[in-house]
């Protein structure tokens, strides 16, 4: 039965993986997404699922092997952070390009060096070009609904991508908030059974999986890799509205905070947009026309829902939890290029933040509005780019 | 087991059509695979390497068997996630029949970058036989050193110069690692012996658990010898007691073969354009140095399969 629960979110991962009871989980261990594992591997002890697990030697390996068994022909789970999603690399565009529908949490954490084990999104931007679908969450109830969506999502038959549910690393993974944890049937019955496509133990139709590829097919594979993306956005909103008719929670490509007649908008990623909505909230109160634009699909990106969303903002301000050193941060230059097209362009301006896990406190998300404010009131952007709350100037 | 003609009346996995090099024997390995045993569907990875890359150019394939590759260093782990589900689905009933798994690597991909997801697979315990076809170095790429590459061997980044006699010290002792990790099934076998080979993959397969047989094989552009010659080379090989022919059943060393006659290691090394530079008499010290290696390896080799006897005679 559905029941209200008070959990982190890396045990609302695994407790969403139990309902799911994937066939295969290779995953290897890193903070901090060991978590997620070391309860599903309970319930694994306890004959609760009966998912075989492959305690690999390395992240390399576990991205491999989940290639492998996904080939094989089932459902195929793991989870990792930071510098595991770094190893995974290499398997990561290989696990997209051979088209399997994988299902990965990822519990955001900084890159080193320095070694560092806390929030910021380094790693899955990084990974932003692998061909993975990337959905993003504020808290613990959505990180759980999107891995629910996830399998829908990725296996459906005009995606067929690999899919990284995303959540800031202990600020979420390892906080204990309440959510709506679904009936394990219902569960079951919205995601459905696994449906293979030429899977490599069916021996009476025998495939050959990885085959090398030159000049003569390579780009038109790619291609259809890309058209398999853009199917995703669709694909994202119609799963999205099933589970609103199931579940009665809504999603969409992103989420539209106070947005209607905002003049002034932060657009960010995960678990800062619930203080950025608080502060919204307290500053609506003063008759402040402020906004929240939350990206809750990175990729497949939504270029024109964006551009549409913000029509009559006249200032954004884009949050980006990691860096692109030399250049803007990765948000920040799909946003720009969203807006591009837009007849009346808004103000956009860039700032890093949270790097390694550094707050951003309620009183710095005011600090923002009144930036953006005096920007507009000025007519100009005094700078472009700069780091939020970082010592030495 | 089966006579070597019964053998080749049987469904081959591998087609003719592929581009593997003249004279390369390699398809004599991926021709055997399904032939040495019965009741079980045959399986196969490969890692990145030549017998990749000339068996599938895309939209073609040699495979007639189901057959994964994915990446140059994994796959000992692909294939650990594919024997997994394969488990996975045959406890939920949705596969019945038998199978085994086969991977296979050059030993590049196996000494060197694949070692670790090689070590795991091993570890863990997965049923999969591991096939290593060892020609001393990354021919793939075009004959750079790798650590399987044997001492004065000239490659692409060992080459021969002024200071330089080729690669200089011993290569790893691979399956010596593989003993190492106490499974039921280690072996060398040597691609000019198809009967010995044939027996210790039947053996491999048919063993529930890990497997790993360790294959000497030619390579003809990067030994630099003519394209009819590698049965040939392989077989010196095997005579002068560089690639010993045994097997670790359980921990216990068994010596397949003892070559009747003593056979310079030089004699071998001769038959190659990689050890030529070699035959000056400034470098007998390092032909002296090789020859040593081998019959310390030997010895070595020898001791362990008297043991061994020794024990069972004990027991028995």
């Amino acid at each position: 039965m559905s029941k209200i629960v008070a959990i982190t979110g890396a045990g609302a991962m695994s407790e969403c993986m139990r309902q799911i009871n994937p066939d295969v989980v290779p995953a290897f261990p890193i903070t901090p997404s060991t978590q997620v594992i070391e309860d599903f591997s309970q319930f694994v002890a306890d004959g609760k699922v009966d998912t075989e697990i492959i305690t690999v030697e390395s992240e390399h390996s576990a991205m491999s092997a989940c290639l492998g068994a996904a080939i094989a022909g089932g459902r195929v789970m793991t989870a990792t952070s930071s510098a595991g999603m770094a190893l995974m690399w290499e398997m990561l565009y290989i696990a997209a390009s051979m088209r399997q529908p994988i299902i990965l949490s990822l519990i955001n954490r900084a890159l080193s060096a320095p070694i560092n084990i806390h929030a910021d999104h380094s790693d899955a931007m990084g990974a932003r070009d692998a061909g993975w679908i990337q959905l993003y969450a504020e808290n613990n109830q959505e990180a759980y609904d999107n891995l629910i969506m996830a399998p829908k999502i990725a296996e459906n038959m005009d995606v067929r991508l690999p899919i990284m549910v995303c959540m800031d690393g202990f600020i979420i993974s390892h906080c204990v908030q309440t959510m709506q944890l679904e009936d394990d049937d219902k569960v079951k019955e919205f995601i459905g059974e696994f449906e293979s496509t030429y899977p490599l133990l069916d021996t009476v139709h025998p495939a050959t999986w990885g085959a090398l590829d030159l000049q003569n097919y390579y780009i038109e594979h790619k291609r259809a890799q890309h058209m398999a993306m853009k199917n995703a956005k669709k694909i994202i909103q119609k799963v999205s509205a099933e589970f609103a008719a199931f579940f009665g929670r809504n999603y969409d490509l992103f989420e539209s905070y106070r947005l209607d007649d905002a003049e002034r908008v932060i657009i960010a990623i995960n678990s800062v947009c619930g203080e950025i909505k608080e502060v919204i909230d307290d500053r609506r109160e003063a008759g402040d026309k402020v906004g929240l634009l939350k990206i809750r699909s990175f990729r497949p990106f939504p270029y024109d829902e964006i551009a549409q969303a913000l029509e009559g903002v006249k200032i954004v301000t884009v949050l980006d939890r990691s860096e692109s050193m030399g250049a803007y941060g990765p948000l920040f230059v799909e946003i720009r290029t969203a807006l591009f097209d837009a007849s009346k362009k808004p103000m956009v301006y860039n700032r890093i933040f949270g790097l390694g896990g550094r707050e951003l406190f309620m009183s710095d998300i005011h600090d923002i509005f009144d930036e953006n404010k005096t920007y507009l009131k000025t007519g100009k952007v005094e700078k472009m780019f700069d780091y939020l709350k970082v010592r030495g100037g | 087991m089966p006579s070597l003609q019964d053998m080749a009346k049987k469904e081959g996995a591998f087609a003719g059509g592929h581009r593997m090099c003249a004279g390369c024997p390699v398809p004599i390995l991926t021709k055997m695979l399904t032939r040495v045993t019965d009741g079980y569907e045959i399986v196969a990875g490969n890692a990145t390497c030549c017998l990749e890359v000339a068996s599938s150019i895309f939209p073609y394939s040699a495979w007639k068997i189901p057959w994964i590759h994915t990446a140059f260093e994994n796959v000992g782990a692909s294939m650990s996630g594919v024997e997994t589900m394969y488990r996975a689905l045959k406890k939920r009933g949705k596969i019945t029949k038998p199978y085994k798994f086969i991977a296979i690597g050059g030993d590049g991909g196996t000494y060197d970058i694949g070692l670790q997801s090689l070590s795991g697979a091993m570890e863990r315990g997965h049923d999969l036989v591991y096939i290593c076809y060892d020609n001393g170095a990354y021919m793939n790429t075009g004959v750079q050193r790798s650590s399987a590459t044997p001492m004065g061997a000239s490659t692409t980044t060992t080459p021969t110069g002024k200071q330089s006699y080729g690669r200089q010290g011993n290569r790893k002792d691979l399956s010596r690692i593989m003993v190492a990790h106490n499974i039921g099934y280690v072996a060398q076998a040597s691609i000019h012996d198809p009967v010995d080979l044939s027996e210790k993959l039947k053996k491999a397969i048919e063993l529930d658990g890990p497997a790993f047989i360790n294959l000497l094989s030619p390579c003809i552009p990067g030994w630099k010898i003519a394209s009819d010659m590698a049965v040939e080379v392989a077989r010196l090989g095997v005579e002068c007691k560089y690639w010993p022919l045994y097997e670790v059943i359980d921990g216990e060393y068994t010596i397949n073969y003892t070559p009747k006659k003593e056979v310079p290691v030089s004699e071998w090394m001769f038959l190659q354009g990689r050890f030529k530079h070699l035959s000056k008499p400034a470098y007998s010290d390092i032909i002296d140095a090789i020859q040593k290696e081998v019959e310390r390896n030997w010895h070595w080799l020898a001791r362990q399969a008297a043991s061994n006897a020794l024990l069972s005679a004990e027991v028995n």
